[in-house]
């Protein structure tokens, strides 16, 4: 499916109405990881709203990325309890394992590394999310092999 | 607003408002002045810079007075200490992030935000200094017509709401956030790159000079002292109601023979007047309307679009090239008064004065910012070169006036110079939103039927006003034998100013529900009275005494139809043959190009 498709779709479903523009923005990064020029043009044209305002809108909340992705999104939580829970050892290991630092991306496209603000779990950190799924207690291996394990499911 | 009227106390004097004041308008009632940022009478309220912050007797927190609607017996305080205090507080967190190179901005000494940092004696930073920390502010001078320093930006938004609210257009908008937070276009593009039309209404509106025009201002100056040029200036019609403002004067002085009378004293070779080539519009494109009536009616020419609209707004033109290039063929292809005055001036001025045309510099004063993209666009140098070197707007002007070390007030009033300085009261009206319909009405009504417009002293009074959408129309009555084919028809009008309204109106268009024959567009509110390039502030007010003195200006004019303009006839008989004839259709008329607004 392009993403023309993909916009009309989600279109389709949530409406033409200014409230539309979230669900169609998300629906997009779910799909996409995140959201092309193409594709913040395409949702601009069908919503009828100005470009600059489906980039306003999407460049305020730090998980509508408007820069491209891998298809594993990684996001470390970098607040005050994870910190003190050794996040900066499962950044350590995640950079070593997939050889690139935070904020890049692999040269296959499989992932891409982020931290994120305070992800709610502060009674069992150091945690991190992958795309939607929550990975509480970690510790340095245990991230690596959830990792390890995205890498066999992805094609 | 409601009927019902809500007591309240503001500085311990009683005050009635209807329900649904806001605090900010009920004590401009008492006369006590609440300073503003975010502010504007022309937008909706925002909220977001806290200046306005006053005092409610039982509440812990300041509320934001433009923001809160007065209730029943509620008590204020605008000027407490506490006020004061948070105020000040305010103005330097402000500050905090405001590149304060204030003598080197356009906006010094007619800037808010420096206004209130004087009057609140706010001097060095008291919290850190985050302009000089931040690598993010980089000036954007991709356009021709407006430059934007983030670096000046106090993220007020008014310029945000412009956009959106008053022009449809959306160039700029908030993106990102927290202390990342910044005004931008899609995608941080360059400013030339994107929606944005150049009108300067958010220029107008910006209470720092984070939005600016372009300055041609030094290179107008090197022109004039470069002894090798011939240096020429055409004067707007709306800038002669508007130059008195930052000159000291009220609103509403019509200024036109001191400002001929400045520019002689500055230095310009020769003061000629765009009202000139504004009577020659109305020749150009009253006969391209009447030419486009006649194929659609006699002739069944399905190619021939209607309704004409006109052109001489760039600001619409580059609008409407944007968000409907399929109706471009509905533009008229007359160039704006500008530009055939640009044309002119290095064909026909030249070969009158046997100058060579790349001696002459041809300058312009303009209300308009998107003049200044205009005169750079592509397709203006039909006469071999750039028609029109610099645009200056009537800001610029007055900088000029006082940068010259002229005593306006003193100045003896002065003629426009000749050739091309001649005009009528029909060019003047351009100035106003609904003066180029009746100009043009006042010119095709008479071609037509050889007898002047059915109106009391040639005011069409119905298409007059600040309405954002106007609809008039003339039954045409009395055709010679010519245009038989038009008797008894109601020409049906329509006007539009500010680019939403604009905008509702095409729209319309677009979706086959209008019928009407003529539309006059003009992208700013009011027209270009009310300029993106006009003395800053404008509002309702301001732009109401503006055309008051446009129409005063017109109506105490001899002439007052395009047609009657004597130079415009010799200009027919010696150099351009007839209207829409083969050298008008060469320098008078252009064409558009369709431009992607997604």
């Amino acid at each position: 499916m392009t993403v023309k498709e993909l916009v009309n779709e989600l279109v389709e479903k949530h409406g033409t109405t200014h409230n539309s523009l979230m669900p169609v923005l998300q629906g997009v990064v779910q799909q996409e990881r995140y959201l092309s020029e193409e594709a913040m043009l395409t949702i601009a044209e069908a919503l009828d709203i100005s470009a600059a305002e489906v980039y306003g809108t999407a460049s305020f909340y730090t998980f509508l990325d408007t820069v491209p992705r891998g298809k594993n999104v990684i996001r470390v939580c970098k607040t005050i309890s994870c910190h003190m829970q050794g996040k900066d050892e499962i950044i350590q290991a995640l950079e070593d394992a997939l050889k690139i630092k935070v904020g890049e991306t692999t040269d296959n496209k499989r992932f891409t590394l982020l931290t994120a603000n305070c992800l709610g779990w502060c009674h069992k950190g150091p945690v991190m999310l992958v795309n939607d799924e929550v990975y509480p207690e970690l510790t340095p291996q245990k991230a690596v092999e959830i990792i390890q394990e995205y890498e066999r499911n992805t094609k | 607003m409601s009927e019902y009227l809500v007591n309240l106390k503001i500085n311990d004097l009683s005050v009635s408002v209807p329900e649904g004041t806001t605090i900010l308008d009920a004590a401009k009632k008492l006369n006590f002045r609440i300073p503003t940022l975010c502010h504007h009478p022309d937008l909706t309220v925002a909220g977001n810079c806290r200046v306005c912050v006053v005092e409610q007797k039982g509440s812990r927190a300041l509320v934001a007075s433009c923001a809160t609607p007065v209730s029943e017996g509620m008590e204020i305080f605008t000027n407490s200490r506490k006020v004061r205090d948070a105020r000040k507080n305010v103005i330097e967190l402000l500050l905090s992030e405001h590149n304060a190179d204030c003598t080197k901005c356009f906006k010094n000494g007619n800037c808010e935000l420096q206004d209130l940092a004087s009057e609140y004696r706010v001097g060095d930073h008291v919290f850190i200094d985050l302009v000089k920390t931040s690598a993010r502010h980089e000036i954007d001078i991709s356009s021709p017509a407006i430059q934007k320093d983030d670096s000046k930006c106090i993220r007020c938004q008014r310029c945000v709401r412009t956009c959106h609210e008053i022009q449809h257009v959306s160039a700029l908008a908030v993106v990102n956030k927290g202390e990342h937070q910044a005004i931008s276009t899609f995608l941080n593009k360059p400013m030339n790159d994107v929606v944005c039309t150049n009108c300067g209404q958010c220029i107008n509106r910006c209470p720092t000079g984070a939005l600016a025009e372009r300055s041609y201002l030094d290179q107008v100056w090197d022109m004039i002292n470069d002894e090798t040029k011939h240096v020429i200036v055409q004067t707007a019609p709306a800038v002669r109601v508007a130059l008195a403002e930052p000159l000291g004067f009220d609103p509403g002085n019509r200024v036109t023979h001191k400002m001929v009378s400045a520019l002689k004293h500055i230095g310009f070779d020769s003061v000629l007047d765009t009202d000139f080539t504004a009577d020659l519009t109305i020749m150009e494109e009253g006969t391209e309307l009447l030419t486009r009536l006649k194929k659609a009616l006699v002739d069944g020419d399905k190619s021939v679009k209607l309704p004409m609209t006109t052109s001489c707004s760039p600001g619409w033109v580059k609008f409407i090239e944007h968000t409907y290039p399929s109706l471009l063929d509905n533009v008229s292809t007359c160039k704006s008064p500008q530009q055939m005055f640009g044309a002119l001036a290095k064909t026909y001025y030249a070969q009158k004065k046997g100058l060579k045309a790349q001696d002459i510099v041809s300058v312009s004063i303009m209300p308009c910012t998107a003049k200044k993209y205009e005169a750079d666009r592509p397709e203006m140098r039909d006469s071999g070169y750039k028609d029109v070197d610099y645009v200056l707007t009537t800001r610029e002007l007055a900088m000029m006036i006082k940068q010259a070390g002229i005593d306006f007030e003193s100045l003896p009033d002065m003629e426009y110079d000749r050739i091309m300085g001649d005009s009528t009261g029909a060019a003047v009206i351009f100035g106003a939103t609904g003066g180029v319909m009746e100009a043009a009405l006042r010119t095709a009504y008479e071609i037509v039927t050889g007898s002047e417009v059915p109106f009391k002293n040639l005011d069409i009074l119905p298409v007059r006003g600040f309405e954002g959408v106007r609809e008039a129309s003339v039954t045409i009555d009395g055709c010679t034998p010519e245009w038989s084919f038009l008797e008894g028809v109601e020409l049906k009008c329509a006007i539009a100013h500010g680019l939403e309204n604009a905008y509702q109106l095409m729209k319309a268009v677009y979706e086959g529900k209008a019928n009407y024959h003529f539309i006059e567009i003009m992208a700013c509110p009011g027209g270009c009275l009310g300029g993106g390039g006009q003395p800053i502030p404008t509002n309702e007010e301001i732009r109401s005494k503006r055309a008051q003195a446009i129409y005063a200006e017109d109506s105490g004019l001899p002439l007052r139809k395009s047609h009657d303009n004597p130079e415009v006839q010799q200009l027919y008989k010696e150099f351009l043959g007839a209207p829409l004839g083969h050298k008008s259709h060469t320098l008078l008329h252009t064409h558009y190009k369709g431009r992607k607004r997604y």
